[in-house]
């Protein structure tokens, strides 16, 4: 139980050998570490928080941005909403209007055609009857209608009025070796004397004529020379007949196509 | 019998003697300081680090938190003290596992150079906090006619902590002694692992009143410092 006074002083500078020693080996580098680790940390806390504030600001701005967007385009949808509406409006209007002028036209048009095609009947119709009108007379034409046709022809020829008479002189007596006359049948002889007697009568002159047969005329007697005729024929008749029917034809067709222009606007 | 490895000379030239305790005192702080140099050369400062970095952090972080929680609001200042107090008897202790082994705590020697170490310690550490005559002032505290008190408390505290820890250990050993001689085999492994409880204990009991003196210096200095800033 004796205190070894060497002893305790031994120990006792062992004792601060060993806490310095401790110090620099096990304290101070275990802090160091501890403390680096905690600051690592910390840093390491503090940058997941400021990344977490920074986060958060660019979320807010990003809910911020996608509100505005949002709006926008709202406003924009409704704008073009609107647009489109307006244009849709515009374009059946215009649809419309171009549609009427369309049905205009084509109501013109439809008009013209039939206009057309009742004239090109009435033509026909025209054709027709004179065709048939033509065939019926150079059915019954004959040398004794002939011979009726040539009677006729020469009281047609004396009864002609002075006017008529010396333009008849003027023109064959400049060329009155080349009258020709033209009939459907061969004329009689008589029927040729007579015709030559009363030509030679008004025109006071001996002159020889031409015959000819034409069966064109259907029945009747055609003179002519140096570009004068005189004739008297059914074909003459059906040809006057034919340019007066239609002049009147067209004449109606006028006034119609006025009147259905003017229903349609 | 031999009561205390101070009994134990190995070699001794006039008052110098080098004995069982000595040896065993060098042996623990080599195995200390071999220790601690191996696991803090390769220090990691990540979050990942080795099992013996972690176990030697909880040591030192834990030492860290008692003299923290006991008042002292700076304890790296008085870790290297009061930590190597602890080990030092902690390892000390525990080395009783070991067959043969003779605890250097369980010298008077020791145990008187460890309480003379605290003895010394509590008046550096209060004057280096406050200075020589605020340190000095405190023994005047709460009236001077309590300062022979104060003195007398102080030595008589030195000397319980000497001899609580050397009686404990010495004790321990012992009565292992004693039991080995009567019942050899269960009793003194049963007593051996008491025996280790006790030197826990011990080296807990003796670094805790080692820096409940050393915070008590340091407040009481600190408490004259403040009133006399307030005063003035």
């Amino acid at each position: 139980m004796d205190i070894n006074w060497f002893t305790v002083v031994a120990q006792l500078i062992n004792f601060l050998i060993l806490v310095w020693l401790l110090k620099r080996f096990l304290y101070k580098p275990i802090l160091d570490a501890v403390n680096k680790r905690e600051k690592k940390i910390m840093d390491q806390l503090k940058d997941a928080a400021d990344k977490k504030t920074i986060a958060e600001q660019e979320k807010e701005e990003f809910k911020k941005k996608n509100e505005e967007f949002d709006q926008q385009k709202k406003g924009l949808m409704d704008t073009v909403v609107a647009e489109a509406a307006t244009e849709k409006n515009q374009l059946i209007e215009t649809a419309k209007a171009e549609a009427k002028g369309l049905i205009f036209k084509m109501e013109e048009a439809a008009k013209a055609a039939q206009a057309n095609e009742n004239k090109e009947l009435a033509q026909n119709t025209q054709k027709q009857v004179f065709e048939i009108t033509r065939k019926a007379l150079s059915a019954i034409a004959s040398l004794s209608l002939e011979e009726q046709s040539a009677d006729t022809f020469i009281k047609h020829l004396k009864a002609s009025k002075e006017e008529e008479k010396q333009q008849f002189i003027d023109a064959f007596k400049s060329h009155p070796d080349s009258i020709l006359v033209k009939s459907a049948f061969e004329l009689p002889t008589k029927q040729q004397d007579e015709i030559t007697e009363a030509v030679n009568a008004l025109l006071h002159t001996e002159t020889k004529l031409q015959f000819k047969t034409a069966p064109g005329i259907i029945s009747g007697i055609e003179l002519s020379t140096n570009g004068y005729k005189v004739a008297w024929s059914f074909s003459e008749y059906l040809s006057a007949l034919e340019e007066n029917i239609s002049g009147e034809t067209r004449e109606k067709a006028k006034p119609n196509v006025k009147e259905d222009s003017d229903v349609s606007n | 019998m031999d009561l205390s490895p101070d009994q134990t000379i190995f070699w001794e030239y006039g008052f110098i003697t080098i004995n069982l305790t000595l040896v065993t005192t060098w042996g623990v702080m080599l195995v200390l300081i071999v220790s601690s140099w191996l696991v803090t050369r390769k220090l990691r400062t990540d979050i990942q680090i080795s099992r013996w970095q972690c176990f030697l952090e909880m040591i030192v972080t834990g030492i860290n938190t008692q003299i923290e929680e006991v008042g002292l609001s700076k304890p790296e200042r008085y870790i290297g003290f009061i930590g190597t107090l602890f080990l030092f008897i902690f390892v000390s202790n525990i080395g009783i596992i070991l067959p043969g082994y003779s605890p250097p705590t369980g010298s008077l020697s020791t145990t008187a150079a460890l309480a003379l170490s605290v003895f010394l310690a509590v008046p550096f550490f209060g004057i280096s906090e406050s200075g020589f005559g605020g340190y000095l002032k405190s023994y005047l505290q709460p009236t001077w006619i309590m300062l022979p008190f104060n003195i007398i408390g102080e030595v008589s505290r030195t000397l319980a902590l000497a001899v609580r820890l050397f009686g404990n250990i010495m004790s321990g050993g012992m009565i292992v002694a004693i039991l080995l001689s009567i019942s050899p085999f269960i009793f003194p492994i049963i007593m051996n692992m008491l025996g280790l409880l006790t030197g826990t204990v011990q080296a807990y009991i003796f670094s805790i009143l080692a820096t409940v003196y050393i915070a008590a210096a340091v407040r009481n200095s600190k408490e004259k410092t403040k009133s006399k800033v307030i005063t003035t």
